[in-house]
Protein backbone atom coordinates (compact mmCIF):
# COMPACT_ATOMS: atom_id res chain seq x y z
CA UNK A 1 0.00 0.00 0.00
CA UNK A 2 2.89 2.43 0.71
CA UNK A 3 4.74 1.51 -2.43
CA UNK A 4 1.91 2.37 -4.07
CA UNK A 5 1.02 5.48 -2.30
CA UNK A 6 4.50 6.77 -3.36
CA UNK A 7 4.02 5.72 -7.37
CA UNK A 8 1.59 7.80 -7.04
CA UNK A 9 2.96 10.85 -5.60
CA UNK A 10 5.90 10.59 -7.73
CA UNK A 11 3.94 10.11 -10.54
CA UNK A 12 1.77 13.21 -9.57
CA UNK A 13 3.96 15.87 -8.51
CA UNK A 14 8.13 14.85 -8.30
CA UNK A 15 8.57 13.88 -11.53
CA UNK A 16 5.36 15.58 -13.13
CA UNK A 17 4.43 14.08 -16.54
CA UNK A 18 4.76 17.73 -18.15
CA UNK A 19 7.09 19.76 -16.21
CA UNK A 20 9.85 17.85 -15.68
CA UNK A 21 9.40 15.28 -18.37
CA UNK A 22 7.92 17.21 -21.20
CA UNK A 23 5.26 15.27 -22.57
CA UNK A 24 1.81 16.45 -22.99
CA UNK A 25 3.00 19.43 -24.51
CA UNK A 26 0.42 20.62 -26.99
CA UNK A 27 -2.60 20.16 -24.73
CA UNK A 28 -0.92 22.41 -22.12
CA UNK A 29 0.63 25.17 -24.31
CA UNK A 30 -2.99 24.83 -26.45
CA UNK A 31 -5.72 24.29 -24.49
CA UNK A 32 -4.70 26.33 -21.39
CA UNK A 33 -6.40 29.37 -21.60
CA UNK A 34 -9.42 29.40 -19.31
CA UNK A 35 -9.28 27.63 -16.13
CA UNK A 36 -13.07 25.51 -17.17
CA UNK A 37 -11.74 24.26 -20.71
CA UNK A 38 -8.20 23.18 -19.06
CA UNK A 39 -9.97 21.24 -16.63
CA UNK A 40 -12.42 19.67 -18.82
CA UNK A 41 -9.61 18.47 -21.06
CA UNK A 42 -8.00 17.04 -17.69
CA UNK A 43 -10.64 15.50 -16.78
CA UNK A 44 -10.49 13.63 -20.27
CA UNK A 45 -6.92 13.10 -19.82
CA UNK A 46 -7.08 11.21 -16.12
CA UNK A 47 -10.07 8.89 -18.14
CA UNK A 48 -8.31 8.24 -20.92
CA UNK A 49 -5.02 7.45 -19.47
CA UNK A 50 -6.44 5.57 -16.69
CA UNK A 51 -8.33 3.08 -18.62
CA UNK A 52 -5.42 2.74 -21.12
CA UNK A 53 -2.74 2.27 -19.09
CA UNK A 54 -5.10 -0.56 -17.23
CA UNK A 55 -5.63 -2.25 -21.13
CA UNK A 56 -2.04 -2.35 -22.32
CA UNK A 57 -1.00 -3.47 -19.15
CA UNK A 58 -3.39 -6.30 -19.70
CA UNK A 59 -2.60 -6.64 -23.35
CA UNK A 60 1.17 -6.82 -22.68
CA UNK A 61 1.13 -9.82 -19.96
CA UNK A 62 -1.64 -11.78 -21.16
CA UNK A 63 -0.85 -11.66 -25.56
CA UNK A 64 2.47 -10.20 -26.07
CA UNK A 65 4.84 -12.23 -23.38
CA UNK A 66 3.11 -15.10 -23.78
CA UNK A 67 3.56 -15.33 -27.96
CA UNK A 68 6.75 -13.32 -27.88
CA UNK A 69 6.50 -10.38 -29.36
CA UNK A 70 7.45 -7.81 -26.48
CA UNK A 71 9.49 -5.66 -29.73
CA UNK A 72 6.05 -4.83 -31.15
CA UNK A 73 4.54 -3.22 -27.81
CA UNK A 74 4.92 0.51 -29.40
CA UNK A 75 2.80 -0.35 -32.31
CA UNK A 76 0.37 -2.25 -30.66
CA UNK A 77 -0.20 0.01 -27.93
CA UNK A 78 -0.99 3.06 -30.37
CA UNK A 79 -3.82 1.05 -32.34
CA UNK A 80 -4.85 0.19 -28.71
CA UNK A 81 -4.50 4.31 -27.35
CA UNK A 82 -6.20 4.92 -30.69
CA UNK A 83 -8.91 2.40 -30.74
CA UNK A 84 -9.68 2.83 -27.61
CA UNK A 85 -10.27 7.28 -27.49
CA UNK A 86 -12.96 6.12 -30.40
CA UNK A 87 -14.90 3.65 -28.26
CA UNK A 88 -14.83 5.95 -25.32
CA UNK A 89 -16.11 8.59 -27.61
CA UNK A 90 -18.78 6.13 -28.72
CA UNK A 91 -20.03 5.26 -25.55
CA UNK A 92 -20.52 8.19 -24.12
CA UNK A 93 -22.45 9.49 -26.33
CA UNK A 94 -24.64 6.55 -26.12
CA UNK A 95 -24.83 6.05 -22.54
CA UNK A 96 -23.59 9.10 -21.21
CA UNK A 97 -24.86 12.42 -22.89
CA UNK A 98 -23.54 14.53 -19.77
CA UNK A 99 -20.29 13.35 -19.53
CA UNK A 100 -19.66 12.73 -23.14
CA UNK A 101 -20.65 17.03 -23.52
CA UNK A 102 -18.15 17.68 -20.53
CA UNK A 103 -15.67 15.46 -22.54
CA UNK A 104 -16.26 15.22 -25.78
CA UNK A 105 -14.16 17.81 -28.00
CA UNK A 106 -10.89 16.95 -26.07
CA UNK A 107 -11.38 12.94 -26.47
CA UNK A 108 -10.32 12.87 -30.34
CA UNK A 109 -7.27 15.23 -29.55
CA UNK A 110 -6.00 13.09 -26.97
CA UNK A 111 -4.64 10.32 -29.43
CA UNK A 112 -1.74 12.21 -29.86
CA UNK A 113 -1.08 13.52 -26.30
CA UNK A 114 2.20 11.59 -26.19
CA UNK A 115 1.45 11.34 -22.30
CA UNK A 116 -0.70 8.44 -23.10
CA UNK A 117 1.75 6.16 -24.92
CA UNK A 118 4.62 7.15 -22.80
CA UNK A 119 2.73 6.07 -19.70
CA UNK A 120 2.11 2.92 -21.50
CA UNK A 121 5.88 2.20 -22.66
CA UNK A 122 6.91 3.25 -19.01
CA UNK A 123 5.10 0.89 -17.63
CA UNK A 124 6.10 -1.86 -19.92
CA UNK A 125 9.86 -0.85 -19.28
CA UNK A 126 9.78 -0.18 -15.45
CA UNK A 127 8.19 -4.12 -15.48
CA UNK A 128 5.04 -2.88 -13.46
CA UNK A 129 2.09 -5.30 -12.46
CA UNK A 130 -1.33 -4.45 -13.39
CA UNK A 131 -2.22 -2.13 -10.29
CA UNK A 132 0.93 -0.50 -10.10
CA UNK A 133 0.14 0.26 -13.51
CA UNK A 134 -3.16 1.43 -13.19
CA UNK A 135 -1.57 3.75 -10.24
CA UNK A 136 1.02 5.21 -12.22
CA UNK A 137 -1.36 5.92 -14.89
CA UNK A 138 -3.96 7.60 -12.58
CA UNK A 139 -0.73 9.45 -10.77
CA UNK A 140 0.88 10.32 -14.62
CA UNK A 141 -2.66 11.97 -15.14
CA UNK A 142 -3.28 13.82 -11.86
CA UNK A 143 -0.33 15.60 -12.72
CA UNK A 144 -1.53 16.46 -15.51
CA UNK A 145 -4.37 17.76 -14.61
CA UNK A 146 -2.99 19.75 -12.08
CA UNK A 147 -0.18 21.28 -14.16
CA UNK A 148 -2.83 22.35 -16.81
CA UNK A 149 -5.11 23.86 -14.55
CA UNK A 150 -2.46 26.11 -12.46
CA UNK A 151 -1.44 27.46 -16.00
CA UNK A 152 -4.56 28.62 -16.98
CA UNK A 153 -5.47 29.93 -13.53
CA UNK A 154 -1.53 31.69 -14.38
CA UNK A 155 -2.47 32.59 -17.99
CA UNK A 156 -6.12 34.23 -16.75
CA UNK A 157 -4.08 36.39 -14.59
CA UNK A 158 -1.08 37.53 -17.24
CA UNK A 159 -4.16 38.10 -20.38
CA UNK A 160 -4.78 41.72 -19.13
CA UNK A 161 -1.31 42.64 -17.71
CA UNK A 162 1.13 44.96 -19.24
CA UNK A 163 3.66 42.33 -21.26
CA UNK A 164 6.53 43.29 -23.05
CA UNK A 165 5.59 43.29 -26.63
CA UNK A 166 7.88 40.80 -27.69
CA UNK A 167 7.24 38.34 -24.57
CA UNK A 168 3.36 38.35 -25.70
CA UNK A 169 1.82 35.12 -26.47
CA UNK A 170 4.01 32.11 -26.52
CA UNK A 171 6.97 33.39 -24.63
CA UNK A 172 5.50 34.47 -21.66
CA UNK A 173 3.60 31.07 -21.80
CA UNK A 174 6.89 29.34 -21.81
CA UNK A 175 8.28 31.50 -19.06
CA UNK A 176 5.63 30.69 -16.51
CA UNK A 177 5.90 27.44 -17.51
CA UNK A 178 9.63 27.54 -17.03
CA UNK A 179 8.88 28.59 -13.52
CA UNK A 180 6.55 26.19 -12.48
CA UNK A 181 8.84 23.60 -13.81
CA UNK A 182 11.17 25.21 -11.10
CA UNK A 183 8.93 25.22 -8.60
CA UNK A 184 7.55 21.55 -8.96
CA UNK A 185 11.22 20.26 -8.67
CA UNK A 186 10.83 21.59 -4.97
CA UNK A 187 8.60 18.29 -4.75
CA UNK A 188 11.88 16.24 -5.17
CA UNK A 189 12.39 16.51 -1.41
CA UNK A 190 9.11 14.23 -1.30
CA UNK A 191 10.61 10.84 -1.23
CA UNK B 1 17.70 17.03 -58.61
CA UNK B 2 16.77 20.47 -58.73
CA UNK B 3 13.60 19.55 -57.17
CA UNK B 4 15.86 17.60 -54.48
CA UNK B 5 17.52 20.70 -53.78
CA UNK B 6 14.47 22.57 -53.10
CA UNK B 7 12.96 20.16 -50.62
CA UNK B 8 16.21 20.32 -48.98
CA UNK B 9 16.51 24.01 -48.99
CA UNK B 10 12.94 24.14 -47.76
CA UNK B 11 13.12 21.50 -45.11
CA UNK B 12 16.46 22.97 -43.14
CA UNK B 13 15.79 26.73 -43.91
CA UNK B 14 12.50 27.66 -45.11
CA UNK B 15 10.06 25.69 -42.95
CA UNK B 16 12.29 24.32 -40.68
CA UNK B 17 10.45 22.43 -38.41
CA UNK B 18 11.74 23.77 -34.89
CA UNK B 19 12.51 27.16 -35.50
CA UNK B 20 9.75 27.94 -38.18
CA UNK B 21 6.74 25.21 -38.06
CA UNK B 22 7.65 24.98 -34.23
CA UNK B 23 6.99 20.88 -34.36
CA UNK B 24 7.87 17.98 -32.06
CA UNK B 25 7.81 20.34 -29.19
CA UNK B 26 8.22 17.15 -26.58
CA UNK B 27 11.38 15.75 -27.88
CA UNK B 28 12.61 19.46 -28.44
CA UNK B 29 12.38 20.66 -24.89
CA UNK B 30 13.11 17.42 -23.56
CA UNK B 31 15.96 15.67 -24.80
CA UNK B 32 18.70 18.59 -25.85
CA UNK B 33 20.08 18.58 -22.94
CA UNK B 34 23.57 18.20 -24.69
CA UNK B 35 24.03 18.70 -28.39
CA UNK B 36 25.23 15.39 -28.57
CA UNK B 37 21.68 13.88 -27.60
CA UNK B 38 20.48 16.62 -30.56
CA UNK B 39 22.02 15.34 -32.82
CA UNK B 40 21.01 11.84 -32.01
CA UNK B 41 17.71 12.09 -31.50
CA UNK B 42 17.39 14.16 -34.84
CA UNK B 43 18.94 11.91 -36.93
CA UNK B 44 16.41 9.13 -35.22
CA UNK B 45 13.69 11.05 -36.24
CA UNK B 46 15.03 11.97 -39.55
CA UNK B 47 16.10 7.84 -40.33
CA UNK B 48 11.89 7.25 -39.60
CA UNK B 49 11.22 10.30 -41.56
CA UNK B 50 12.57 9.45 -44.76
CA UNK B 51 11.53 5.34 -44.37
CA UNK B 52 8.28 6.17 -43.48
CA UNK B 53 7.74 9.14 -46.55
CA UNK B 54 9.25 6.54 -48.87
CA UNK B 55 6.47 4.04 -47.90
CA UNK B 56 3.67 6.26 -47.62
CA UNK B 57 4.74 8.28 -51.06
CA UNK B 58 4.84 4.36 -52.46
CA UNK B 59 1.40 3.35 -50.99
CA UNK B 60 -0.22 6.84 -51.25
CA UNK B 61 -2.95 4.87 -53.99
CA UNK B 62 -3.63 2.03 -52.56
CA UNK B 63 -4.93 3.33 -48.98
CA UNK B 64 -8.31 4.31 -48.96
CA UNK B 65 -8.65 7.42 -48.11
CA UNK B 66 -10.96 7.09 -44.66
CA UNK B 67 -8.45 5.07 -42.99
CA UNK B 68 -5.61 7.42 -44.02
CA UNK B 69 -4.88 8.27 -40.82
CA UNK B 70 -4.58 4.88 -38.66
CA UNK B 71 -2.90 3.44 -41.94
CA UNK B 72 -0.28 6.50 -41.71
CA UNK B 73 0.57 5.90 -37.69
CA UNK B 74 1.15 1.93 -38.26
CA UNK B 75 3.40 2.54 -41.04
CA UNK B 76 5.19 4.93 -38.58
CA UNK B 77 5.16 2.98 -35.95
CA UNK B 78 6.46 -0.02 -37.85
CA UNK B 79 9.45 1.92 -38.81
CA UNK B 80 10.25 3.45 -35.02
CA UNK B 81 10.33 -0.35 -33.76
CA UNK B 82 12.94 -1.12 -36.25
CA UNK B 83 14.86 2.15 -35.84
CA UNK B 84 14.93 1.00 -31.87
CA UNK B 85 16.22 -2.62 -32.36
CA UNK B 86 19.34 -1.22 -34.62
CA UNK B 87 20.01 1.67 -31.79
CA UNK B 88 19.47 -1.00 -29.41
CA UNK B 89 22.15 -3.52 -31.37
CA UNK B 90 24.34 -0.84 -32.08
CA UNK B 91 24.36 2.31 -30.50
CA UNK B 92 23.31 1.08 -27.24
CA UNK B 93 24.38 4.56 -25.59
CA UNK B 94 22.26 6.30 -27.37
CA UNK B 95 19.14 4.01 -27.20
CA UNK B 96 19.86 4.44 -23.01
CA UNK B 97 20.22 8.64 -22.76
CA UNK B 98 16.75 9.04 -25.15
CA UNK B 99 15.05 6.08 -23.08
CA UNK B 100 11.13 6.65 -23.77
CA UNK B 101 11.81 9.20 -26.49
CA UNK B 102 12.44 7.01 -28.90
CA UNK B 103 9.05 5.08 -29.06
CA UNK B 104 7.72 8.15 -28.65
CA UNK B 105 8.63 9.21 -32.16
CA UNK B 106 5.91 8.03 -33.46
CA UNK B 107 3.24 10.63 -31.88
CA UNK B 108 5.42 12.98 -33.10
CA UNK B 109 3.72 15.45 -35.35
CA UNK B 110 6.41 16.51 -37.83
CA UNK B 111 6.28 12.67 -39.18
CA UNK B 112 2.71 12.54 -38.96
CA UNK B 113 2.63 15.85 -40.49
CA UNK B 114 4.79 15.58 -43.69
CA UNK B 115 3.30 12.36 -44.12
CA UNK B 116 -0.27 13.99 -44.77
CA UNK B 117 0.99 17.29 -46.18
CA UNK B 118 3.59 15.57 -48.55
CA UNK B 119 4.16 12.30 -49.05
CA UNK B 120 0.46 11.22 -49.18
CA UNK B 121 0.32 13.73 -52.69
CA UNK B 122 4.17 14.06 -54.34
CA UNK B 123 5.48 10.90 -55.87
CA UNK B 124 8.39 8.40 -53.85
CA UNK B 125 11.58 10.72 -55.18
CA UNK B 126 10.20 13.97 -54.23
CA UNK B 127 8.93 12.43 -50.91
CA UNK B 128 12.03 10.89 -50.08
CA UNK B 129 14.05 14.36 -50.70
CA UNK B 130 11.51 16.16 -48.05
CA UNK B 131 12.37 13.37 -45.45
CA UNK B 132 15.95 14.20 -45.85
CA UNK B 133 14.94 18.25 -45.97
CA UNK B 134 12.63 18.36 -42.64
CA UNK B 135 14.70 15.44 -40.78
CA UNK B 136 18.03 17.82 -41.41
CA UNK B 137 16.06 20.67 -40.03
CA UNK B 138 14.78 19.15 -37.14
CA UNK B 139 18.51 17.92 -36.25
CA UNK B 140 20.32 21.15 -36.91
CA UNK B 141 17.42 22.57 -34.73
CA UNK B 142 17.55 20.16 -31.67
CA UNK B 143 21.37 20.18 -32.07
CA UNK B 144 21.55 23.97 -31.97
CA UNK B 145 19.24 24.22 -28.90
CA UNK B 146 20.95 21.37 -27.34
CA UNK B 147 24.62 23.13 -27.96
CA UNK B 148 23.50 26.46 -25.88
CA UNK B 149 22.14 24.69 -22.95
CA UNK B 150 25.09 22.61 -22.81
CA UNK B 151 26.94 25.69 -23.40
CA UNK B 152 25.59 27.68 -20.41
CA UNK B 153 24.54 24.37 -18.52
CA UNK B 154 27.73 22.53 -17.97
CA UNK B 155 30.07 24.99 -20.22
CA UNK B 156 30.87 22.08 -22.34
CA UNK B 157 30.00 21.71 -26.49
CA UNK B 158 29.75 18.13 -27.64
CA UNK B 159 31.19 16.92 -24.01
CA UNK B 160 34.61 18.90 -24.52
CA UNK B 161 35.50 21.78 -21.98
CA UNK B 162 35.52 24.96 -24.31
CA UNK B 163 34.28 27.81 -21.35
CA UNK B 164 37.48 28.98 -19.05
CA UNK B 165 37.95 27.31 -15.89
CA UNK B 166 36.78 30.27 -13.93
CA UNK B 167 33.27 29.78 -15.63
CA UNK B 168 30.62 28.96 -13.73
CA UNK B 169 27.91 26.91 -15.01
CA UNK B 170 24.30 27.47 -14.47
CA UNK B 171 23.34 24.08 -14.13
CA UNK B 172 19.55 25.51 -14.29
CA UNK B 173 19.71 24.88 -18.11
CA UNK B 174 20.66 21.12 -18.37
CA UNK B 175 17.48 20.78 -16.04
CA UNK B 176 14.05 20.85 -16.70
CA UNK B 177 13.11 24.44 -16.58
CA UNK B 178 15.97 25.25 -18.69
CA UNK B 179 14.17 23.95 -21.46
CA UNK B 180 11.07 25.96 -21.07
CA UNK B 181 13.51 29.58 -20.54
CA UNK B 182 15.60 28.53 -23.96
CA UNK B 183 12.80 28.05 -26.23
CA UNK B 184 10.86 30.82 -24.43
CA UNK B 185 14.13 33.15 -25.59
CA UNK B 186 13.80 31.78 -29.02
CA UNK B 187 10.19 32.61 -29.33
CA UNK B 188 10.69 36.13 -27.83
CA UNK B 189 13.63 36.59 -30.24
CA UNK B 190 11.44 35.48 -33.42
CA UNK B 191 8.79 37.83 -32.15
CA UNK B 192 11.21 40.70 -32.01
CA UNK B 193 12.86 40.39 -35.08
CA UNK B 194 9.02 39.69 -36.95
CA UNK B 195 10.77 36.67 -38.27
CA UNK B 196 8.67 33.94 -39.90
CA UNK B 197 7.39 31.36 -37.22
CA UNK B 198 4.06 29.24 -36.50
CA UNK B 199 4.46 31.48 -33.00
CA UNK B 200 4.22 34.99 -33.98
CA UNK B 201 1.80 34.81 -37.55
CA UNK B 202 0.01 38.16 -37.74
CA UNK B 203 -3.69 37.89 -36.49
CA UNK B 204 -5.49 38.31 -39.85
CA UNK B 205 -4.79 34.89 -40.38
CA UNK B 206 -6.21 33.26 -37.87
CA UNK B 207 -6.32 30.20 -38.34
CA UNK B 208 -2.98 28.03 -37.84
CA UNK B 209 -3.03 26.84 -41.09
CA UNK B 210 -3.30 29.58 -42.79
CA UNK B 211 -6.83 28.17 -43.87
CA UNK B 212 -5.22 26.15 -46.71
CA UNK B 213 -5.42 22.53 -45.72
CA UNK B 214 -2.22 21.72 -47.94
CA UNK B 215 0.19 23.43 -45.34
CA UNK B 216 -1.76 21.76 -42.29
CA UNK B 217 1.22 20.38 -40.40
CA UNK B 218 -1.09 18.55 -37.87
CA UNK B 219 -0.81 19.97 -34.93
CA UNK B 220 -2.86 23.39 -35.42
CA UNK B 221 -6.00 21.38 -34.49
CA UNK B 222 -5.92 22.50 -31.26
CA UNK B 223 -6.00 26.34 -31.79
CA UNK B 224 -8.35 25.74 -34.80
CA UNK B 225 -10.72 24.24 -32.90
CA UNK B 226 -10.79 26.55 -30.12
CA UNK B 227 -11.17 29.71 -32.98
CA UNK B 228 -13.61 27.88 -35.06
CA UNK B 229 -15.70 27.56 -31.78
CA UNK B 230 -15.65 30.77 -31.29
CA UNK B 231 -16.53 31.94 -34.58
CA UNK B 232 -19.24 29.38 -34.76
CA UNK B 233 -20.96 31.42 -32.01
CA UNK B 234 -20.46 34.91 -32.94
CA UNK B 235 -22.07 33.52 -36.25
CA UNK B 236 -25.25 31.50 -34.48
CA UNK B 237 -25.28 34.81 -32.29
CA UNK B 238 -25.49 36.97 -35.13
CA UNK B 239 -28.30 34.99 -36.80
CA UNK B 240 -30.08 34.99 -33.94
CA UNK B 241 -29.71 38.68 -33.77
CA UNK B 242 -30.93 39.25 -37.31
CA UNK B 243 -33.95 36.40 -36.97
CA UNK B 244 -34.95 38.21 -33.73
CA UNK B 245 -34.88 41.92 -35.70
CA UNK B 246 -36.59 40.27 -39.00
CA UNK B 247 -38.99 38.83 -36.69
CA UNK B 248 -39.60 42.20 -35.22
CA UNK B 249 -40.21 44.10 -38.91
CA UNK B 250 -42.68 41.81 -40.15
CA UNK B 251 -44.59 42.19 -36.69
CA UNK B 252 -44.40 45.98 -37.13
CA UNK B 253 -45.42 45.64 -40.70
CA UNK B 254 -48.30 42.86 -39.51
CA UNK B 255 -49.37 45.70 -37.50
CA UNK B 256 -49.10 48.47 -40.02
CA UNK B 257 -51.32 46.60 -42.79
CA UNK B 258 -53.63 45.87 -40.12
CA UNK B 259 -54.15 49.29 -38.73
CA UNK B 260 -54.46 50.46 -42.00
CA UNK B 261 -57.15 48.04 -42.77
CA UNK B 262 -58.50 48.95 -39.76
CA UNK B 263 -58.65 52.60 -41.28
CA UNK B 264 -60.01 51.99 -44.09
CA UNK B 265 -62.93 49.87 -42.79
CA UNK B 266 -63.61 53.04 -40.61
CA UNK B 267 -63.36 55.17 -43.78
CA UNK B 268 -65.60 52.92 -45.25
CA UNK B 269 -68.21 53.33 -42.36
Amino acid sequence: MKELLLVLIAAALVNNVVLSRFLGLCPFLGVSKKISTAAGMGGAVIFVITVASALCSVIYDLVLVPLDLKYMNTIVFIILIAALVQLIEMFLKKFSPGLYNALGVYLPLITTNCAVLGVAIDNVQKGNGFVTSVVYGVGTAVGFLIAIVIMAGVRERIENNNITKSFQGSPIVLITAGLMSIAFMGFAGLL
Amino acid sequence: MSKALERIYNGVIKENPTFVLMLGMCPTLAVTTSAINGVGMGLTTTAVLIMSNMLISMLRKVIPDKVRMPAFIVVVASFVTIVQLLLQAYIPVLNDSLGIYIPLIVVNCIILGRAESYASKYPVFPSIFDGVGMGLGFTVGLTLIGLFRELLGAGTAFGFSVMPDSYEPFSIFVLAPGAFFVLSMLTALQNKLKLKSATNTPQAEKLACGGNCSSCSGSACHSNHELLESVKEETAKKEAAAKKAAAEKALAAKKETQAKEAANQTEKE
